[in-house]
């Protein structure tokens, strides 16, 4: 229990803080450690293979790339006015501050919030504890993984494939003309 | 021998075909030669026709044919039929012969004009005569309105022949438009009769009709009647529907003496005669009918008193026996009606085409202030006119006098006393306008330019003098007051004089019983009219009791003796006025200024027509028709459409903000909301 | 010991964390991590049922949505790439060439 919470809250103030601070490559660190605390709560959970997969996948491959990213693009802190000028730049003279999508977004998020506690309070009769045993060999989840979901595992390798492809073309860089608009200032 | 039928309108139709396909190109002398070709085989072919007829026994007396079937719709049937029997035998006669001299005569008169309007003229006046034939001898309504509606075309196309002319344009248009008028008249009533009797040919509709007792208060029967006269108006110029008779004069002259004097305009006394027995069963209408008559013969005669051009009183002329005509079929003489239109179609068109040899000599002269003395100039013309003037008065042993005296014995012995009185006053005043042209333009001297001016209004100068340089192309004569005058040449004298025998003898197939003659164009008739000769007499006034009693006969005598009292007095009057002492007619109407004036300017009618009529039309169709509901409701709503989507879409574009943060803020939303939804 | 009802109402925090973070932020990359949220947040509740009815459904069902997440970052990332090539900023506000 304790050992719950513990996770339970690193998680919450992780996740937090990479939505509430400035800072893109603290995000991305936040959020590591978000998915650890995450990692350790599917431990509790008595499912291993998740948790490493969470931490291999995720935390090692996944947020790398993000850390990647955010570095190579060295990109102005938002609501800065060197991005603001950018955004003026291509959008028209006088852009403002958006502030209409954040209250009704918070506004939303709210409702959907109450919406899903609601949900759960309803559904009383959930089992309060867990009384089935676990099952979480990898031998075993190898076992339905290849038999019965073998068609969407095959799937899934394809899908990775064109994920590979796309986004090499989509990152290539453009050797034809430039785009109208804004002359890039830096090299990408 | 049925085939023949068809051949009868058929003819002209090929010749009207032929000169208006090639036309241009054949030259005045084919053209004018095929025309009357046309017409000159049609007459043989109907001549022929009514030989057939006459063979028949006198009960038997019908030849039809079917071209073919027209409408065939459930157990509605309209044929394009053709039928010949005694009334319709007398019309194509008339038709062809009389069309025939005109045709002739026209060679001569329309020489000056151009190859290719030479050629039309007579392409339209060919088409005329197939129109009026197919009018005749249609054995349905269908047919006869086909007829029907294509003399009022080649009515307006003749009209308007001189197109340029401004004046002969509105002519034409007024003619179409107010035969239209009446034709709504006419097409009701075939509605009528097809929904209540289930067919529209004659023959069926006079069988039906005497399934029904004659009405006494107006009925359907009386209501179909009306229709049907209301149509006659306006074909045959009565009123209200007259008023484009005068105008019709800005039309060649042979064209006024064929279509506004011998044919066209009475086809209306000929629907009339074609559905007596309809007509018998509707006494109200009839009463209506001579009411209608009567007054638009007084009418006219009056209003023919005091026009000065030589063409407009003829047309007034016409309107006035028309009304004589109207007012024999209104008391239920029908043949006596017949009677009179075949003897007025030879003096009327005689006395057209003698104003039109008149018109000729003098190089488009039509102010008859400006002629006078032409007896010396052109005797052919002025001895057919005076025969023709004599006929049209009603003096005794010409044609005038027995058709016109019959419809007046008629009128009296049914009983419409007032009517006759007012009829005989018409047939004085008619013989008073007659010889007043009569005189004015053959006898005295010729008026110059000078002394034309008189009791009437400058205004009416300025159109005569129009006339003179316009409608004629010109014969190298100068138009005013130039002493020489060609008299008719031989192809209009030839048409002239054989009008002019017409007149004389055509009254002699009708000499009634009171002065010895057995009346046979009754008798002929009388099948037409559904009684079955002199035995049998259901419906119709005239039937056996005339012939016999000898106080009808010397009634008849009586009568006659006063109309012809009454012709010699009218010429008395005008020789006094017109011949012996002018300047006491100018006193007299100056005197009379102001009914002078009203008779000069035809009672304002046209005016009142314009202004209670024509213009409220052009105001609605423009403010309200046009500008309110074409360019405001319907336009409006059209475009008001296109806005209405223009705007709705300016205002669906506010969704697209391009800002994918807010697409994804609207997902959320309808997340939120469908969630929402499954669990209340 | 944590009730299955906890770790529900543990990844719907997290899930609400995610939604908000896709509003409040203006810089891309931050928006595609608060969605990386959302679905660890859908993970976990996945694993809890899972466990709660003794399978190992929610396992599996994890396992490919983690594939997905990643093809799906990887592919997210390179349109970021490519539009900051474009217009220099990472702004969403500067993406609206599809206005309406």
């Amino acid at each position: 229990m304790v050992a719950f919470y513990c996770f339970a809250s690193i998680a919450v103030v992780a996740s937090l803080l990479v939505v509430a601070q400035r800072n893109p490559v603290y995000s991305v660190l936040l959020l590591i450690a978000s998915f650890g605390a995450l990692s350790g709560l599917y431990v509790l959970l008595e499912a291993p293979f998740a948790a490493v997969t969470q931490i291999i996948v995720y935390a090692g491959a996944i947020m790398v790339l993000f850390l990647f990213v955010v570095m190579l693009l060295n990109a102005p802190h938002e609501d800065t006015e060197e991005d603001l000028d950018r955004v003026r730049r291509v959008s028209g003279a006088a852009t403002r501050l958006q502030r209409g999508p954040l209250w009704f977004g918070a506004l939303l998020t709210a409702a959907f919030t109450v919406e899903l506690v609601w949900a759960l309070g309803r559904e009383a009769t959930l089992v309060s504890a867990f009384t089935r045993p676990a099952v979480s060999s990898v031998a075993a989840i190898g076992a339905v993984l290849f038999t019965e979901f073998a068609f969407a595992f095959e799937v899934t390798s394809v899908l990775i494939l064109v994920a590979i492809v796309g986004a090499v073309v989509l990152a290539r860089r453009e050797t034809r003309e430039r785009s109208p608009g804004v002359r890039p200032t830096g090299k990408v | 021998m049925k085939a023949v039928l068809l051949l009868i309108p058929l003819l002209p139709f090929v010749g009207f075909l032929l000169n208006a396909s090639f036309g241009r190109r054949l030259g005045r002398a084919v053209s004018g030669g095929v025309a009357c070709a046309a017409m000159l085989g049609a007459f043989g072919v109907s001549a022929l026709a009514v030989w057939q007829l006459i063979a028949q026994p006198a009960d038997a007396r019908a030849i039809s044919q079917t071209v073919f079937t027209w409408i065939a719709s459930g157990a509605f049937r309209a044929d394009f039929g053709l039928y010949l029997d005694p009334l319709s035998s007398v019309m194509i006669l008339v038709v062809t012969g009389i069309g025939s001299l005109i045709h002739i005569y026209s060679t001569a008169y329309m020489h000056d004009e151009p190859g290719e309007e030479y050629a039309r003229y007579f392409s339209y006046l060919n088409l005329f005569a197939a129109f009026m034939l197919v009018l005749v001898l249609g054995s349905n309504f269908l047919t006869m309105f086909v007829g029907w509606e294509g003399v009022g075309l080649c009515s307006y196309l003749l009209i308007g022949f001189w197109y340029q002319r401004p004046a002969a344009s509105e002519a034409g248009k007024k003619a179409f438009i107010v035969n239209r008028i009446g034709d709504v008249g006419f097409v009701l009533a075939v509605l009528i009769i097809a929904l209540n009797f289930r067919s529209i040919e004659f023959q069926d509709v006079a069988r039906r009709v005497t399934e029904f007792a004659p009405e006494t208060s107006f009925g359907l029967v009386s209501l179909i009647a009306l229709l049907l006269f209301v149509g006659a108006t306006g074909k045959s110029a009565q009123i209200p529907l007259y008023v484009w008779l005068p105008d019709a004069m800005e039309g060649p002259t042979p064209v006024s003496a064929l279509i506004h004097a011998a044919t066209m305009v009475t086809a209306g006394v000929y629907l009339i005669g074609r559905n007596a027995v309809l007509f018998g069963h509707a006494t109200p209408t009839l009463e209506i009918i001579a009411l209608v008559g009567t007054a638009t013969a007084f009418f006219a005669g009056t209003i023919g008193l005091v026009q000065t051009d030589i063409k407009r009183v003829l047309a007034y002329s016409t309107v006035s026996q028309l009304g004589f005509m109207f007012m024999a079929m209104g008391v239920g003489a029908y043949s006596a009606g017949i009677f009179h239109l075949y003897t007025h179609a030879f003096f009327k068109a005689l006395l057209f085409l003698g104003s039109g040899a008149v018109i000729h000599a003098l190089s488009g002269e039509q102010d008859i202030r400006r002629m006078g003395g032409l007896r010396r100039e052109l005797p052919t013309t002025y001895w057919t006119f005076l025969v023709g003037a004599l006929a049209i008065a009603g003096v005794p042993l010409l044609s005038g006098f027995f058709s016109k005296d019959e419809i007046l014995f008629k009128v009296f012995t049914s009983g419409h006393t007032v009517l006759w009185v007012v009829g005989a006053v018409t047939s004085f005043l008619t013989a008073v306008y007659m010889f007043r042209l009569v005189f004015l333009v053959f006898h005295g001297e010729r008026a110059t330019a000078a002394a034309a001016e008189g009791g009437a209004p400058q205004a009416a100068s300025a159109p005569g003098a129009a006339h003179a340089q316009h409608s004629h192309g010109g014969h190298g004569h100068d138009a005013h007051g130039a002493p020489h005058a060609h008299d008719a040449p031989p192809a209009m004298a030839l048409a002239l004089i054989v009008l002019a025998f017409g007149s004389v003898v055509a009254g002699y197939v009708g000499v009634p019983h009171a002065l010895g003659g057995s009346n046979r164009l009754e008798a002929y008739l009388a099948p037409s009219f559904g009684e079955h000769g002199p035995a049998t007499a259901a419906h119709a006034p005239e039937g056996a009791e005339a012939h016999g009693s000898s106080a009808n006969e010397s009634t008849e005598l009586a009568l006659m003796g006063v109309s012809s009292l009454i012709a010699v007095a009218g010429i008395g009057l005008a020789f006094f006025f017109f011949v012996s002492n002018r300047a006491a007619a100018d006193a007299l109407a100056a005197r009379f200024g102001g009914l002078h004036r009203l008779l000069w300017r035809k009672y304002y009618v046209d005016e009142v027509y314009d202004a209670a009529i024509v213009q409220p039309v052009k105001i609605t169709s423009d403010a309200a028709l046009w500008r309110g509901v074409d360019v405001g409701l319907i336009d409006g709503s059209v475009n008001g459409i296109a806005r209405l989507v223009t705007g709705g879409s300016e205002l669906l574009r506010r969704t697209q903000t391009g800002s994918a943060r807010v697409y994804a803020a609207s997902l959320l939303g309808g997340a939120v909301l469908i969630v929402g939804y499954y669990l209340w | 010991m944590p009730s299955l009802t906890d770790y529900l109402v543990l990844s719907a925090i997290l899930f609400a964390i995610g939604t908000a973070g896709v509003f409040v932020r203006r810089n891309l990359i931050t928006i595609l991590l608060s969605i990386e949220i959302m679905l660890n947040a859908v993970n976990l509740s996945f694993v809890a049922f899972g466990r709660a009815f003794g399978t190992v459904d929610g396992q599996i069902i994890v396992f490919f949505v983690m594939t997905v997440a990643a093809a799906e970052a990887a592919v997210g990332l390179a349109i970021v790439i490519a539009l900051f090539r474009h217009r220099e900023s990472l702004n969403p506000e500067a993406f609206t060439t599809l206005r309406g």
